[in-house]
């Protein structure tokens, strides 16, 4: 009898873990493919799998954000917008209004967390649906970018530079080139703060009230709101979190991109809800946890390395593939559904 | 007892969405006094009366077609424009016969048109039985075609701008000779007539709305719920690919990129603001057709004024936050709080008096 | 506040739209009582409980809890928790997802260093319900139980809250007989350690077996406040109803002789008709004129045994002729162009559509049989539900109210009425008497006997086996999703159902 339960136990835990498990086996799986395929142009290199950190940095960051909203059944299709216009805030008080590089951070900050506090408003206390909150939001984020110029700005605020050119170098994995000198891999500090806000991220879903109240309200909102909390403010705090975690990932944005135009980061969204669903996280709400999520970047960010390494596929291959990857886990997710009920 | 007769009004359930388009040409009047003079120039009308009708049909069609999905299903279909991007690039393919310019038509216009519509019904039940038949919801089964559309529709065309300098394909985007209404305001009102009969004629209205509110209660009065719910899909496929056709007639050209590009969010704010709710169940087709015609008029009046087209969308969201906010159930809580308030101190001062 | 109350509700009123839900109630709840909250459907109950739980606002009257030297307001069932208040409802609250512990201690979770202490919290809820004696792993997520223990789950977490009030809204209208006694021993012991429990539920031997103390309300008001001792059972029922109270009992026409049937009379013959994991195979028939009953214990297979039937499930093994001839369901649609009718026992989630109106709702069946090209026209859609709005005696505004604005008898009416509208052979109720009204309840039975009589196969399912003495000919006794007996004429009394359904023993 005793085994027989711990049996179901583990039975229940494979359940919950096994999208992340294919999500993680399919990672490895297709870097390993890409380190065959594309050995003579070092993909198996060190520092290529930290490029595919280094040029996302932005996205996991946002991805986190987005997995907390999702959570409570809601949805941000803003991020991309956001991005476009923390890009061009940025620029344009480093370049045009000579603010320096912290203050115009702050702001920039700051910016995401008023965002984040009236889309937050508009879903929590006045009943509308997220996606056309966001939506508006989307809009207007976008169209702000192009008030503040409709010129592209590039940075050359050299506080901002020394952030975005600071090499972290590991103390393994390096190489020696054809001099015999080694070179050690590196990653920019964008990285660190990625990953760092990644196991908050984790540690706060996991731990704290807060993070299990956002489970609780995407699981059932009415029961939440009977089982005593404040579900509205759960709401609110979840978009406010997200708005600053958007902050956060523009600044590492522009970090990469070093400047600021109208039509960057168009479609940013989809690759951060992509991902997110790539990761196991249901839009549904109440399920979903941030390193899947991670995992789902990686994916997409592998994808684009495979199109770049091999040089002769067009760019739209990437939609294609990552669209039949969402579909694959999509409809992979319904038939676990499925299966689940039916027991 | 003039009170009371205003609560009436206000309180039907197209008087928002009307009042809202009201609001929007009133401001034309202050701003821009030429707004509602029409002319008539080579037989054919002009004026930004004219422009928004026009313009305005692909997103009719659209937000039609919209409305059923999210009546049905309780959610979005954000693949519209994608599929119109799709829909754009197999017609002018099958009409250029695969050339990315054509001066002639390589197939029957008829076989283009057809072709086109039926990629749009494909695509549309492909969504239909993600949703209907394995239980995804709306928004991420469609945004796998949301996803992939684009990148068909380039593979299709080869990544370039296919072109049909034929007069024959422009008509459908411009106007018939003789006739001084565009065409694609006529294609608009004949897709609004013949859906407003069929949900006249048929019970099809019933059952959808049955079926978005409560799926399973539905099956067991033996609606067939999942055939509902497909069909709703693939109805929003073929308007999808309609949409896309007269987009791609207008420049008479396949863009990949362009063609319909953010139509789906503009879709699913014509359902919005025609006064549907997005969680499914009771709709109304005139307020999604209301709600279409409001935002291309909101449009078309910021054109008016100058506003650069990058610049739009922020009075765009302005003016949406504020008409959805109006509807809000949020708000519709607040008010009835403040007026039992209200009621509850009148009574009390009769009290103490 | 009085000496040894916990609770008062002074004057309360509250108004809806078109209905005053409260008139100038009051409600006193003693330390250490058991209290039972009685009512008729729109009685006013439910109100009066959302406006303690903050779940609704009342407009005039105050509320005292002991303890606070004030009138408070709870604007929040959270609110209300805080100073005490818990409840229980008839559906369950309690999130899908989260783990049985974390259902437990949500919002109060126990912390180490400010982060949750998951090991604390999966050994305090483990001890919680071994002392409740509550079967359950703590790690799992909640949606692996059922509803029974689910409920048992939610007012542990009441009574580890340690409130001062705990509300039970109907809590065992979905709990079998071993489990409601289960209750009343934790609702005695909290009782005993000086908690006020207000006690709502439809079921009289019920209150009789727990309750101090009765509160009677009868169209959002007041009709009295009772020792339970003081006021027997017909007397209860007749201050609920508010009228004299015709005897229950004589529903069924008790001259009418052991019917016998021909061949000719049978509508239903199911032979070895099954599906694997929920009803084993089993043999049946039903004839023309007769209600047959289904009974056994929560669980036991009798719901899905009539889904199997009705085709709502499809069954794997056997076959069924309807009128003679052999009926392969594939949907529902073509058990009902056979002349079958099924009222789902699940009212909320499979019977009603909630946003449509009172007529929608009427006409859908019928419509769904014509088929979606054959609309009824408005004015036949309007003539049929009327005359059945008459006929089943629905209270509503008009026929273009939506059905959700009903109350749940009322509902329960139309749903029925839609059923009838289709013309029926065979009309299959699954509990419909289920947490309605007992003038309702004596309406529908009579109405049962009353089709059967013209004709009608009828199978009736209810909880409540007495109701089903007064209106069925023949038992069908389930136990473990395994039909066991069938009883009729002398065996038809409790002792030997009850025998059936226990087994050999």
């Amino acid at each position: 009898m005793n085994q027989k339960k711990q049996m179901s136990q583990k039975k229940q835990m494979n359940q919950t873990g096994f999208l992340l498990m294919i999500t993680i086996l399919l990672f490895v799986a297709m870097y390993v493919i890409g380190c065959v395929l594309f050995k003579e142009q070092g993909f198996a290199k060190t520092q290529n799998f930290l490029n595919l950190f280094i040029s996302n940095a932005g996205l996991i960051v946002i991805g986190i954000g987005m997995t907390v909203v999702m959570i409570t059944g809601g949805i941000d299709i803003s991020v991309g917008s956001f991005v476009a216009m923390g890009c061009m805030m940025l620029s344009w008080m480093m370049e045009r209004a000579g603010i320096g590089a912290v203050p115009a951070v702050l702001i920039v900050l700051a910016t995401g967390i008023v965002f984040g506090l009236v889309q937050g408003f508009l879903v929590a206390y006045m009943d509308i649906q997220p996606f056309i909150v966001t939506l508006a939001g989307m809009f207007f984020a976008r169209g702000m970018t192009a008030i503040i110029s409709k010129d592209m700005i590039s940075i050359t605020n050299k506080t901002f530079m020394g952030w975005a050119k600071a090499k972290l170098y590991l103390p393994f994995g390096g190489y020696a080139n054809r001099k015999g000198i080694m070179i050690m891999p590196y990653i920019y500090p964008t990285v660190v703060i990625a990953l760092l806000l990644l196991a908050a991220a984790f540690i706060m879903l996991k731990y704290t009230k807060f993070g299990r109240s956002l489970y609780a309200v995407g699981g059932n909102q009415q029961s939440a709101l009977m089982l005593g909390l404040n579900v509205k403010r759960v709401k609110l705090k979840a978009y406010v979190l997200d708005g600053f975690l958007c902050g956060v990932g523009s600044v590492l944005f522009c970090l990469n991109t070093l400047g600021g135009f109208v039509e960057q980061a168009k479609g940013f969204e989809m690759d951060a809800i992509a991902s997110s669903v790539i990761g196991g996280t249901l839009l549904t709400g109440g399920v979903g946890n941030v390193v899947g999520t991670l995992f789902g970047v990686l994916i997409k960010a592998t994808i684009e390395a495979f199109i770049t390494f091999q040089g002769t596929l067009s760019s739209w291959w990437t939609r294609i593939t990552i669209a039949a990857l969402l579909c694959f886990f999509i409809v992979l997710q319904s038939v676990l559904a499925m299966v689940k009920k039916k027991k | 007892m003039k009170a009371i007769n205003i609560k009436k009004i206000t309180s039907q359930r197209l008087f928002l969405p009307i009042f809202c388009l009201a609001l929007v040409l009133l401001v034309n009047i202050i701003t821009t006094p030429n707004f509602f003079q029409i002319s008539v120039r080579d037989g054919v009308l002009y004026g930004y009366m004219v422009d928004i009708i026009n313009r305005a049909s692909e997103l009719v069609i659209l937000a039609i077609g919209m409305t059923l999905v999210v009546s049905a299903s309780a959610g979005t279909d954000i693949s519209v424009g994608a599929i119109m991007a799709v829909s754009a690039a197999v017609c002018c393919n099958i009409l250029t016969g695969g050339e990315r310019a054509a001066t002639e038509l390589a197939a029957p216009l008829i076989i283009g048109l057809l072709a086109a519509l039926a990629v749009g019904v494909l695509i549309g039940c492909f969504n239909g039985f993600l949703v209907a038949k394995l239980n995804i919801q709306p928004m991420v089964a469609t945004l796998i075609m949301f996803t992939a559309g684009r990148g068909i529709a380039q593979l299709i065309t080869d990544g370039q701008i296919t072109y049909v300098r034929v007069d024959k394909y422009k008509l459908l985007g411009s106007s018939l000779p003789g006739i001084p209404v565009p065409t694609p305001f006529i294609v608009a009102m004949i897709v609004v007539v013949v859906t407003s009969l069929v949900l006249k004629k048929t019970a099809l209205g019933l059952y959808i709305q049955s079926v978005g509110i409560n799926k399973r209660a539905s099956r067991l009065v033996g609606i067939k719920s999942v055939q509902i719910m497909f069909l709703t899909y693939a109805i929003c496929g073929l308007c999808s690919g309609l949409a896309g056709l007269i987009a791609s007639s207008r420049i008479y050209s396949a863009d990949a990129n362009n063609i319909g590009l953010n139509m789906e969010l503009d879709a699913i704010l014509a359902v919005a603001i025609g006064g549907n709710s997005l969680g499914g169940g009771k709709f109304s087709i005139a307020g999604s057709v209301i709600g279409a015609y409001t935002i291309q008029a909101l449009t078309t009046t910021l054109y008016a004024m100058h506003v650069s087209s990058d610049q739009v969308p922020v009075y765009k969201a302005i003016v949406v936050v504020i008409i959805v906010a109006l509807q809000s159930p949020g708000l519709a809580k607040f008010r009835k709080s403040l007026a039992q308030k209200r009621e509850q101190n009148a009574k009390l001062g009769k009290g103490a008096a | 506040m009085e000496k040894n109350s916990v609770l008062e509700m002074r004057h309360i009123s509250k108004t809806f739209p078109g209905v005053k839900a409260l008139q100038d109630v009051d409600f006193t709840l003693e330390k250490g009582e058991i209290h039972a909250l009685m009512g008729e459907n729109g009685a006013g109950k439910s109100t009066l409980i959302k406006v303690l739980t903050g779940v609704e606002e009342f407009e005039t009257g105050e509320i005292r809890i002991d303890g606070i030297d004030h009138p408070i307001v709870n604007n929040s069932p959270q609110d209300a928790q805080n100073r005490g208040i818990s409840t229980v409802y008839q559906e369950i609250n309690l999130c899908p997802n989260l783990t049985v512990a974390e259902n437990l201690f949500i919002g109060r979770e126990p912390r180490k260093g400010g982060l949750i202490d998951w090991k604390a919290m999966n050994k305090r809820s483990a001890e919680l319900l071994k002392e409740l004696e509550i079967e359950a792993d703590v790690t799992k997520t909640i949606d692996n139980y059922s509803i029974a223990i689910q409920q048992m789950i939610a007012i542990a977490r009441a009574v580890d809250m340690s409130a001062k009030v705990l509300i039970l809204d109907e809590p065992t209208s979905s709990l079998d007989d071993s489990e409601v006694e289960k209750l009343f021993v934790l609702m005695r012991r909290l009782k005993g350690e000086g908690v006020g429990i207000v006690f709502v539920t439809h079921f009289l031997e019920q209150v009789y077996a727990v309750c101090d103390k009765i509160t009677v309300l009868r169209n959002g008001q007041l009709v009295g406040q009772f020792t339970t001792q003081e006021l027997p059972r017909v007397q209860l029922v007749a201050k609920m109803m508010g009228k004299d109270f015709d005897d229950l009992a004589a529903i069924k026409d008790q001259s009418a002789a052991q019917k016998t049937y021909s061949e000719e009379d049978i509508v239903i013959k199911a032979v070895g008709l099954g599906k694997k994991g929920t009803v084993k195979p089993f043999d049946l028939v039903i004839h023309k004129g007769e209600v047959v009953g289904f009974t056994g214990l929560l669980g036991s297979g009798r719901s899905e045994t009539v889904r199997v039937l009705y085709g709502a499930d499809k069954p794997d093994h056997g076959t069924l002729q309807v009128k003679g001839e052999h009926l392969v369901a594939r949907s529902p649609l073509m058990s009902m162009n056979r002349g079958m009718a099924y009222l789902p026992e699940d009212r909320k989630n499979e019977g009603i559509i909630a946003d449509l109106s009172v007529r929608e709702n009427m006409i859908l069946a019928l419509q769904a049989k014509r088929g979606m090209f054959r609309l009824l026209s408005r004015k036949q859609q309007e003539e049929y539900t009327d005359k059945y709005i008459e006929m089943l005696q629905i209270k509503t505004a008009s026929r273009e109210t939506p059905i959700k604005s009903l109350s749940g008898g009322n509902q329960q009416k139309v749903i029925i009425g839609r059923w009838l509208l289709t013309n029926p052979d065979f009309l299959i109720l699954d509990e419909p008497t289920r947490g309605i009204d007992v003038g309702t309840k004596t309406e529908i039975q009579k109405l049962v006997v009353k089709l059967a009589k013209e004709g009608m196969a009828v199978v009736f399912i209810s909880s409540e086996i007495e109701e089903m003495l007064r209106s069925c000919d023949r038992m069908v006794v389930m136990r473990d999703s395994m039909k066991v007996g069938e009883l009729s004429g002398e065996e038809m009394n409790q002792t030997t159902i009850m025998s059936t359904i226990a087994g050999g023993q």
